[in-house]
C-alpha cells in the first residue's frame, strides 16, 4: 500500500468536486433508473469511506429531505391540476372549482399516471441533487473546506466560519431560554411575549460574538505583521479599480450596444487587477496552516471520477435524449453509456484513502 | 526580572473610577493571584493587561502598560498575543475551532510559525496537560475541565511568557478544579511561566500564590505576600477565617500546616443534630432521563425532607441539571414518578407548575428581560417586589437588571420563581461567580426557605456552600445515585467533598461558626 492511501482524511475539495460532478450528472437526466443509480453510488461510497466525526451523520438528514422531496413534488401533481394533457386516469377525484382570474391551475381533479409520472421523476431529479450535496457534507466537513480557501480571502472564510459557529448556538439558546421563560410569570400578550424570548436571546448571542471576537483577537488574530500603510492603499486601490473592471466588462459584454473596447479588454484589466490585488494581500498575511490536507494522485481520481460522470451525464443528454428524458407513456430506458457513466463515481471509494480512526 | 508593569491606571466608565492609580508588576516565574468581592474591577484589571480594555469595554483607561519595560498600552491585544496567553471566564465562549488538535494550532497559525514547529509543539502540549487522548475530540464535547485545560494548551502553544487567567476553576467541580490548578503549578516550576490569575473562590488557589493583589471595590489595589494580607483580607477562604478565629499566628495557607497546628486544640464537639425531620416534600421513584443515547439520570429514587436543604453534588456531566429538570416536571423522562404531594408536576400546565414547584435555572439571566427592576417586579406578579426585599433588601428599583451585582442578579431572579409561592424549590448551581460573602447570604436565604417549611433542592458544585447551607447531600455520579444522607455522613464517607474545616479538624466539623461556638464554650 502506497503511502497515499494510508487512512487519511481526503482533501475535502476532492470530494466536494466529485459531489458536483455527480449532481451535474443527475441535473442532465430525469431518467429514474440513472437517477436512482447515482443515488446508489453516492450512498455507497458515503457508507465507505465517511469518518465517525459527527458530521458524518449529516447523511441521513439529507436523504429525508429528498424523501419530503420527492413526496411534496407528486403530491402537488395530485392537488393542482393532475390531468394536463390528458393520459391514463388513475383516480377520479371531484375537481374544486375556482375563480377565472387563477389562470392555469385547477384544484384536485382526475389523477393520471403520466401527471404522477412527471412528478416522481421530476422530484427524483431534485432529490438526487440533494443527496450529492449531502453526501459531500457528510464526506468533507465544511469547515475544513472553508480553511482550504487562499490566504488572501482568509478574512471572508473567517466570518464565514464565525457564522457557522454561532447559528447553532442561537437555536440553543432560543431553546433554553423558551424553557426558562417558562419559569416565571410575565407578560402574555402578543407582543410582550416576543420580546419575553428575543431580548435574552438577542442579548446572550450578541454576548456570545463578543467574546468570541475578544478571543480571537487575544490569539492573534489579524496580527498586521507590520505592513506599511503604504502598501495597504495600494492592495485597497488594486482591489477596487478590479471590481470596477470586472464591473463594466461584464455590463458591456451583455449590452450589445455598448463599445467593443469595454467589454472583453476591461473585464480582463479587472481580473488582472483583483488577482494582483489578492497576492498582494495574501503576501502581506504572515499566517501558516497547520497540518494542511495533501494533494496526491487519490484526489486527483477522485475528483475525476465525479467529473467523468458529469461529462456522461452532459454528453447523454445531449445525444440520446430519449434515455436522458424518457417519455411517461411507456417504460424508461437506459443505454450501456449511462449507466456506466453513473457508475463511474463509484471508483471514488475505490481510489480513496480509509478515513482515519478517531478515539471518541 | 519584571515582566509586566502596570504604572498608575486608572480606568472607569463616566465618573467613578473601577481602578484609580493602580500600580502592579510581575517577575518572570511568578503565580500573582489577584482577588476581591464580585464586581470589584478582577476582570477588568486583567483586561487592562491584555488590552481587551477598554477596547472590547468602552471606557477611559490612563496610565501605562510596560511589558519588558516596553510601553504596550497602544498595541491591541493581537500584537500581544506573542507574549502572553489570556483564558476568559467561559473557555467554551472563546474557542474558535472545532476539534482540541486544531485549537492548539490556532494561535500558532495567528502568528505564522513554520509547519514542524507548531506540529512539535501541538504533541508536547497534548502531553503536558494530559489531553493526548482527547485530540480529535469535539470542543463542545469535553467536560469543564477538559474545557480549561484545552483553553490554556490553546495559549500554551504559541509559548507566551505570561498567562492571564480569569476565574480558571470557579465553573468546575472540586477534582476538576485540583486537576487545572495542578496544570498551573506545573507550568509555573517546571516552565517558568508567570501566571496572572483572578479568583475570588480562594481555598484552592492560595496556596500556589507567590504573592496576592486584592482588589477593594472602591478603585484600590493592594498588593502582599499572602499570609500577611489575608490576616486582614474582606475576601477570605474558610481556613484563614478559623485560623482568625482561633487566634493562629501568621496564619497557616494551606491544609497540612494548619492540621498540624490543630493538633494541640481541644475543643468540645459540636452539638448534635436535630434528627431528620419525617415529612417528605418530593418522593422521586425510578426516573429515568435519557438525551438522545446517553443515559443523563439512570433509575433514581430519593426522597426530599420538608424544611431541609438537600445538595446535589457531583462532577460536571453527572445528571444534576437533568434530574432538577425532570422533578420539575418540564424536562423529558423516560419513566420513572415524581410526586408531591398527590401531584405529580409533569402532568400540569406551566402556570399551575410555577405554584407547585419553582426552578431557578443554571443561566440564571434567561428569565430576565425587561429594563429595570421595577418592571420585572411587576411582570412577576403582585408579591414579587415583597419577595425580592426579603431576600435581598434595598434594591433600588430603577436600576436596569444587568446593572446590578452578581448576587441582587440573582435575587431578583430568585424572587421572580419564588413569586408564586412553591413549596418546592429547586436551584441549579446558584453559586457561580458569587463571593464569599453573597453565598453567605445565599446560605441565609436558603436556610430561611426551608425554615418556612419548603423542600429545597439546590445543586453545587461548591463544598464550602454546602457545608454552610444544606441539611442533607446528595451525590450523583453517570446518573445515578452513589451517596445520600445528612451533610456530616456523607462529607466523612468521601473526602472529595470535604469542606476546608473538615479536612483540618476530623470529620463531625463542618462550619467555621461551629468552631466559634465550640471556643466560646471553652473556660
Amino acid at each position: 500500500m502506497s503511502a497515499a492511501r494510508l487512512p487519511r482524511d481526503l482533501h475535502p475539495v476532492a470530494w466536494w468536486v466529485w459531489a458536483l460532478g455527480l449532481a451535474t450528472a443527475a441535473s442532465f437526466t430525469t431518467n429514474p433508473l440513472v437517477l436512482l443509480t447515482i443515488v446508489a453510488v453516492a450512498t455507497l461510497v458515503v457508507l465507505a469511506r465517511r469518518s465517525h466525526q459527527p458530521w458524518a451523520d449529516a447523511f441521513r438528514l439529507y436523504v429525508v429531505v429528498a424523501v419530503v422531496i420527492v413526496a411534496m413534488r407528486v403530491l402537488f401533481r395530485v392537488v393542482l391540476g393532475g390531468s394536463v394533457g390528458g393520459g391514463h386516469v388513475l383516480l377520479d377525484l371531484p375537481q374544486v372549482p375556482l375563480p377565472d382570474w387563477v389562470l392555469g391551475l385547477q384544484l384536485l381533479g382526475p389523477v393520471t399516471r403520466e401527471a404522477l409520472l412527471a412528478g416522481l421523476y421530476d422530484g427524483l431529479r431534485l432529490g438526487t441533487i440533494v443527496i450529492c450535496v449531502g453526501a459531500a457534507n457528510a464526506l468533507a466537513n465544511p469547515k475544513r473546506l472553508l480553511r482550504s480557501v487562499p490566504a488572501a480571502l482568509h478574512e471572508v472564510g473567517t466570518a464565514l466560519v464565525v457564522a457557522v459557529t454561532v447559528l447553532p448556538q442561537l437555536v440553543d439558546s432560543a431553546r433554553r431560554v423558551r424553557t426558562a421563560q417558562a419559569l416565571r410569570a410575565g407578560d402574555s400578550r402578543r407582543t410582550g411575549r416576543l420580546r419575553r424570548y428575543l431580548v435574552p436571546v438577542l442579548e446572550d448571542a450578541l454576548e456570545r460574538s463578543l467574546a468570541l471576537a475578544a478571543g480571537m483577537d487575544t490569539r492573534g488574530y489579524g496580527r498586521s505583521a507590520g505592513a506599511p500603510p503604504s502598501e495597504r492603499r495600494v492592495t485597497g486601490g488594486l482591489m477596487l479599480v478590479g471590481l470596477c473592471g470586472v464591473a463594466v466588462g461584464v455590463y458591456a459584454g451583455l449590452d450589445h450596444t455598448a463599445p467593443r473596447v469595454l467589454a472583453t479588454p476591461m473585464l480582463v484589466l479587472g481580473v488582472l487587477a483583483a488577482f494582483a490585488g489578492l497576492a498582494l494581500a495574501g503576501r502581506r498575511v504572515a499566517r501558516t496552516r497547520y497540518r494542511p490536507d495533501p494533494w496526491r494522485w487519490p484526489e486527483v481520481a477522485v475528483m475525476l471520477s465525479g467529473v467523468a460522470t458529469g461529462v456522461v451525464g452532459w454528453w447523454v443528454s445531449g445525444h440520446q435524449i430519449l434515455v436522458a428524458y424518457p417519455g411517461l407513456t411507456s417504460f424508461p430506458q437506459v443505454t450501456l453509456v449511462a449507466l456506466a457513466g453513473s457508475v463511474l463515481g463509484l471508483a471514488a471509494a475505490a481510489a480513496a484513502p480509509e478515513p482515519r480512526t478517531v478515539a471518541s | 526580572m519584571t515582566l509586566l508593569e502596570l504604572r498608575d491606571i486608572t480606568f472607569g466608565y463616566g465618573s467613578a473610577p473601577v481602578l484609580d492609580g493602580v500600580s502592579l508588576s510581575v517577575e518572570e516565574g511568578e503565580l500573582v493571584l489577584v482577588t476581591g468581592p464580585t464586581g470589584s474591577g478582577k476582570s477588568t484589571l486583567l483586561g487592562v493587561v491584555t488590552g481587551l480594555v477598554p477596547r472590547f469595554s468602552g471606557g477611559t483607561l490612563r496610565g501605562d502598560v510596560l511589558l519588558d519595560g516596553v510601553s504596550v498600552l497602544e498595541a491591541p491585544p493581537r500584537e500581544r498575543a506573542h507574549a502572553m496567553g489570556y483564558v476568559g471566564q467561559d473557555p467554551l465562549a472563546g474557542f474558535v475551532t472545532d476539534t482540541v488538535e486544531e485549537e492548539l494550532a490556532y494561535g500558532m497559525e495567528q502568528l505564522g510559525l513554520p509547519p514542524e514547529t507548531m506540529r512539535r509543539r501541538v504533541e508536547e502540549t497534548l502531553d503536558l496537560l494530559g489531553i493526548a487522548d482527547l485530540r480529535d475530540r469535539d470542543l463542545r464535547a469535553l467536560s469543564g475541565g477538559q474545557q480549561q485545560r484545552v483553553a490554556i494548551g490553546a495559549v500554551l502553544t504559541m509559548h507566551p511568557r505570561l498567562l492571564v487567567l480569569d476565574e480558571p476553576t470557579s465553573a468546575l467541580d472540586p477534582t476538576a478544579a485540583e486537576d487545572v490548578l495542578a496544570t498551573i503549578t506545573r507550568l509555573v516550576h517546571d516552565l517558568g511561566v508567570s501566571v496572572l490569575l483572578a479568583e475570588h473562590r480562594l481555598e484552592r488557589v492560595v496556596p500556589f500564590a507567590d504573592r496576592i493583589g486584592l482588589v477593594g471595590g472602591d478603585g484600590s489595589l493592594v498588593v502582599g505576600d499572602p499570609a500577611s494580607l489575608l490576616a486582614t483580607s474582606p475576601v477570605v477562604p474558610p481556613l484563614v477565617e478559623l485560623g482568625r478565629a482561633v487566634g493562629w499566628s501568621p496564619l497557616p495557607l494551606t491544609v497540612r500546616e494548619a492540621r498540624r497546628r490543630a493538633a494541640t486544640l481541644a475543643l468540645p464537639p459540636p452539638a448534635a443534630e436535630a434528627p431528620a425531620a419525617g415529612e417528605a416534600g418530593v418522593v422521586v421513584s425510578g426516573l429515568t432521563v435519557v438525551h438522545g443515547r446517553t443515559v443523563a439520570v439512570r433509575e433514581v429514587s430519593l426522597t426530599l425532607a420538608r424544611g431541609r436543604v438537600t445538595a446535589l453534588m457531583g462532577r460536571n456531566g453527572s445528571g444534576k441539571s437533568s434530574l432538577l429538570w425532570a422533578v420539575q416536571g418540564s424536562g423529558a423522562r423516560r419513566s420513572g414518578r415524581v410526586s408531591m404531594g398527590d401531584l405529580d408536576p409533569a402532568g400540569l400546565r406551566p402556570a399551575e407548575r410555577r405554584r407547585a414547584v419553582g426552578l431557578l435555572p443554571q443561566q440564571s439571566a434567561d428569565l430576565l428581560y425587561l429594563e429595570t427592576v421595577d418592571e420585572e417586579c411587576a411582570a412577576g406578579g403582585p408579591d414579587t417586589r415583597a419577595v425580592l426585599d426579603t431576600l435581598s433588601p434595598g434594591i433600588p428599583g430603577d436600576q436596569h437588571p444587568r446593572d446590578l451585582s452578581e448576587g441582587q442578579r440573582l435575587a431578583l431572579a430568585l424572587s421572580l420563581v419564588l413569586a408564586g409561592r412553591p413549596p418546592v424549590v429547586l436551584l441549579d448551581e446558584p453559586t457561580r461567580g458569587l463571593d464569599y460573602r453573597a453565598k453567605r447570604a445565599l446560605a441565609t436565604i436558603l436556610r430561611r426557605l426551608a425554615a418556612e417549611g419548603r423542600t429545597v433542592l439546590v445543586s453545587t458544585h461548591d463544598v464550602e456552600f454546602t457545608a454552610l447551607a444544606a441539611d442533607d447531600v446528595v451525590v450523583l455520579a453517570e446518573g445515578e445515585v452513589v451517596s445520600s444522607g445528612p451533610v456530616r455522613r456523607v462529607v466523612a464517607e468521601s473526602p472529595a467533598f470535604a469542606p476546608q474545616v473538615t479536612k483540618v479538624l476530623g470529620a463531625p466539623w463542618l462550619r467555621v461558626d461551629e468552631v466559634t461556638d465550640a471556643l466560646a464554650e471553652l473556660p
